[in-house]
């Protein structure tokens, strides 16, 4: 048995962990990373890449908000563009009733204070997403929202995290933590890591690390059907949604179409097998041929899935543990977590540099699952 | 719901496939065969019967093994096994349900058993030009003269190793093509490492027999057969235009149509998508699921027949088809196992004596290490156009395996998911990283197996009708 010891352990190597761990040792702190597989290899990497505020949870809105500035300067933190494109993100309104559900949520979302949703008209549609078809009546648009390369994003936040000197376990899985002393003590296999601090960004897998120092929190894990097509001649550019049904598509810059809609596939947490449903890929090949007629014969390349950890209400955990002032939690990200991984990171390191953060966290607590708070 | 259900699903009406199929149906189960094609025979017997019906005189030319391939194929039409011609399979769920696309519109099969007969595929041979037009391979070929009569206009290369190589020539030469070389990789070193299995064909004595008339056939008509072991570059910039030999001399043929063969592998895009065991060939340099006599694989209610589970030939695979087709009437409760193996006994001999050549070839043909693991420069992944080079760094940056090496080059995860670039890029990630090829594994394998489009699989009858 060999043991190692670090300062502060991040049990994940997903975007969270990756960018906690880069935001951690640029202020200087002494981090290692133990990852069961590789960086990235489940939701992280292969995920739609959504950089999206448009149609936020309210309590997220504010995190959303400040990630997104990151994201517009995403070179200065990780010395890459990760694919990213400020192409707006957009929801489409298939008839007048979507129209008004859309216009509801863009007063909500003005009344909170915020004013990055916007309504647009027929004609500003047909602009925006040229090929539409002529049932559509108009839309909610995020102009500075857009898309990034998952797969790319995670090779930037790993090759930066490792520049900084965060140190990584790979193929390293996590089977014990316990207490020793002030510290913590975690086994994988023949080897022991023992830190100061210990974060869970375990993504689908939070909620058994979390179990291993006795806090419960209820996650399903779901795999998310996605499909790519062959290139095609580029038409469109901004990230589209629909008002009412499941989709979410967009033109890579290469001209693939990337659609997905959080069609649910099959899932194997256990297994780490996550597989897309044909059935959810016939719905989804149904949508996008109703939404862009032109499209029917674009030939889809491949699809597959990704797992994620989703909570009852679908937001996620960014809290410190209650059972223990020097063990942190960020999972759960039930889907959405992409956008917000910059700014995650910014707030882990800020609860354990500063012990605060400037972002408000209470909808996060971990204790809201218990504490009869949530809001399902 | 308009699913349809069945016993048993066929996949592939190749040889193996179709004796799968009728055995499987003269046991009592119900039985649907699932194939590409609009007609029955797979690759080797393509077109067999409307070739017979229609051009009988071009059956002189494809040879006494093809036009065995009839009987086959009548016996398919004798049985009651349903045959869905023109579909092609894009996904098989482990419980069973094969999905399929007719072009037009996808559906599925649910079947208590699936077997698995969608045979081989050619080696991609990745020489500097081979991604040009005029480059195909001899399969390719093949097919069109079986399938169309088509015939290459112009002078025409050939160039690799294998039993195949030498009879699309001949065949080709035989239908009028201007071949003018033939660029083999067979050194003396392969005969060598080969000698000790001739003993062992001997039972198979008549394939060496044709391959030996092959070559006669071949010289006399005055096509030079020429020795290439440090490989060839395929000269031209908008196409093909001719056929350099690397080495000393650095001979040039010209050719428009330049074929390329190195022999076949097992297709192991379904068995990929399934998750089965699969084992390294080492000396043929491919992966092939683990099976049993009967084709059983590591799951359940899947079985293999034919060279899709390791390359033994057409008559070994016919053999095995009829295994599977036991195996399954076993396993469904139509046969105790005493009586599948007493109807089995004919086909083990059956099969080995058809299998008796394979070490032989195997050794006196093994893929170059040029093919393996090519030049830096040379392209390796079609879709994307990545090189061999290109590879190697994203394997010394760090990539471990195939299914990383994603990550890096978007490698594999084009329109072909990796079928053209698998094997090279197990290859070449094995030598940088000093491992074997079972430890660096392959490619996971996504639906579907081959492209469909939105229309299709919007069309598909089991959609609910509300999302």
């Amino acid at each position: 048995m060999n043991t190692e010891h670090t300062e502060i352990a991040i049990i994940g190597g997903g975007l969270q962990g990756l960018s906690t761990a880069l935001h951690l040792a640029q202020r200087g702190r002494r981090v290692m990373i133990i990852e069961a597989h590789h960086p990235g290899r489940f939701a992280s990497g292969v995920n739609a890449g959504g950089v999206r505020r448009l149609g936020r949870d309210p309590a997220e809105i504010p995190l959303a908000m400040a990630a997104s500035e990151m994201w517009h300067s995403i070179e200065d933190l990780v010395d890459d563009d990760c694919g990213f494109r400020a192409v707006g993100q957009l929801k489409i309104a298939e008839d007048d009733a979507d129209l008004r559900k859309l216009e509801a949520r863009a007063a909500m979302v003005r009344d909170l204070g915020f004013d990055h949703e916007e309504i647009i008209d027929q004609k500003r549609l047909r602009v925006l997403a040229p090929g539409v078809h002529a049932r559509a009546v108009g839309g909610l648009w995020c102009e500075d929202d857009g898309s990034a390369d998952p797969m790319r994003t995670v090779q930037a936040f790993y090759r930066k995290a490792r520049a900084l000197g965060v140190a990584f376990k790979l193929g390293q899985e996590v089977s014990q933590i316990a207490k020793v002393g002030t510290g913590w003590q975690m086994t994988s296999g023949e080897t022991q890591i023992t830190s100061d601090i210990v974060i869970n960004c375990a993504g689908a897998w939070g909620n058994k690390i979390a179990a291993m120092i006795g806090e419960e929190v209820p996650l399903e894990t779901h795999a998310l059907t996605m499909m790519v097509s062959e290139r095609t001649p580029h038409f469109i550019d901004p990230v589209c949604g629909l008002a009412s049904r499941k989709l979410s598509f967009k033109q890579t810059p290469e001209g693939t179409l990337l659609i997905g809609g959080a069609h649910l596939g099959y899932a194997d947490r256990d297994a780490g097998i996550a597989e897309p449903d044909p059935v959810k890929m016939a719905i989804s090949a149904k949508t996008v041929s109703d939404v862009f007629p032109h499209l029917a014969n674009v030939r889809i390349a491949r699809a597959w899935a990704g797992l994620e950890g989703m909570t009852p209400d679908r937001l996620p955990v960014i809290s410190p543990s209650k059972v223990d002032g020097s063990f942190f939690h960020a999972f759960g990200f039930s889907a959405h977590g992409f956008q917000l991984s910059p700014v995650v990171g910014r707030i882990m390191s800020s609860l354990i540099c500063d012990d605060t953060s400037n972002l408000p966290l209470y909808p996060f607590r971990i204790e809201r699952f218990s504490d009869g708070e949530t809001k399902l | 719901m308009s699913q349809q259900t069945c016993d048993v699903v066929v996949i592939g009406a190749g040889p193996a496939g179709i004796r799968a199929a009728v055995t499987a149906a003269n046991e009592s189960l119900s039985v649907t065969l699932i194939d590409e094609q609009a007609e029955a025979g797979g690759q080797i017997y393509r077109a067999v019967a409307r070739v017979t019906r229609t051009r009988p005189a071009d059956l002189t030319l494809l040879g006494p093994e093809y036009a065995a391939g009839g009987d086959i194929v009548s016996d398919l039409d004798a049985s009651n096994v349903s045959v869905l011609h023109g579909h092609t399979v894009w996904q098989i769920s482990p419980d069973g349900t094969v999905w399929c696309s007719d072009g037009a519109k996808a559906s599925s099969v649910k079947a208590r058993f699936v077997i698995m007969a969608s045979g081989a595929q050619e080696r991609p041979v990745p020489v500097p030009g081979w991604t040009l037009p005029g480059v195909m391979t001899a399969g390719a070929a093949q097919i069109l003269l079986k399938s169309a009569a088509m015939v290459p206009d112009g002078p025409v290369a050939l160039y690799g190793s294998g039993p195949l190589l030498l009879l699309v020539a001949d065949q080709l030469l035989s239908a009028g093509a201007d071949i003018r070389v033939i660029a083999e990789t067979t050194t003396f070193k392969d005969y060598l490492s080969a000698a000790p299995y001739l003993l062992g064909a001997l039972p198979a004595s008549k394939y060496l027999k044709k391959g030996l008339a092959l070559r006669r056939h071949l010289k006399a008509a005055g096509v030079p057969i020429i020795k290439a072991p440090n490989g060839v570059s395929i000269e031209g910039s908008e196409r093909a235009t001719g056929l350099r030999i690397n080495g000393r001399s650095g001979q040039t043929f010209e050719a428009e149509t330049i074929l390329l063969h190195q022999g076949v592998v097992p297709n192991t895009q379904a068995s990929r998508q399934l998750r089965l065991d699969h084992e390294w060939h080492a000396a043929q340099r491919y992966w092939y699921p683990t099976t049993d006599r009967f084709g059983a694989t590591s799951l359940s209610n899947v079985f293999i027949a034919g060279d899709g589970a390791g390359i033994f030939g057409a008559e070994a695979a016919a053999a095995a088809g009829t295994l599977a087709g036991l195996g399954v009437a076993h396993a469904a409760g139509k046969l105790s196992a005493t009586a599948r193996d007493q109807k089995a006994g004919p086909f083990i001999a059956q099969h080995k004596k058809a299998a008796a050549i394979r070490p032989l070839l195997d050794h006196l043909f093994p893929p170059p290490a040029h093919i393996l693991a090519p030049d830096d420069e040379t392209i390796v992944c079609r879709c994307e156009e990545i090189t061999a080079g290109q590879v190697r760094a994203a394997a010394k940056l760090g990539a471990p395996g195939p299914n990383q090496l994603k990550a890096f080059l978007r490698a594999g995860m084009g329109p072909c998911q990796g079928r053209m670039c698998g094997l090279s890029v197990v290859e070449i990630m094995a030598r940088v990283h000093g491992k074997s090829p079972a430890e660096i594994g392959a490619y996971r394998i996504r639906p579907p197996l081959k492209p469909l489009s939105l229309a299709e699989l919007a069309a598909m009858d089991d959609t609910p009708t509300s999302a």
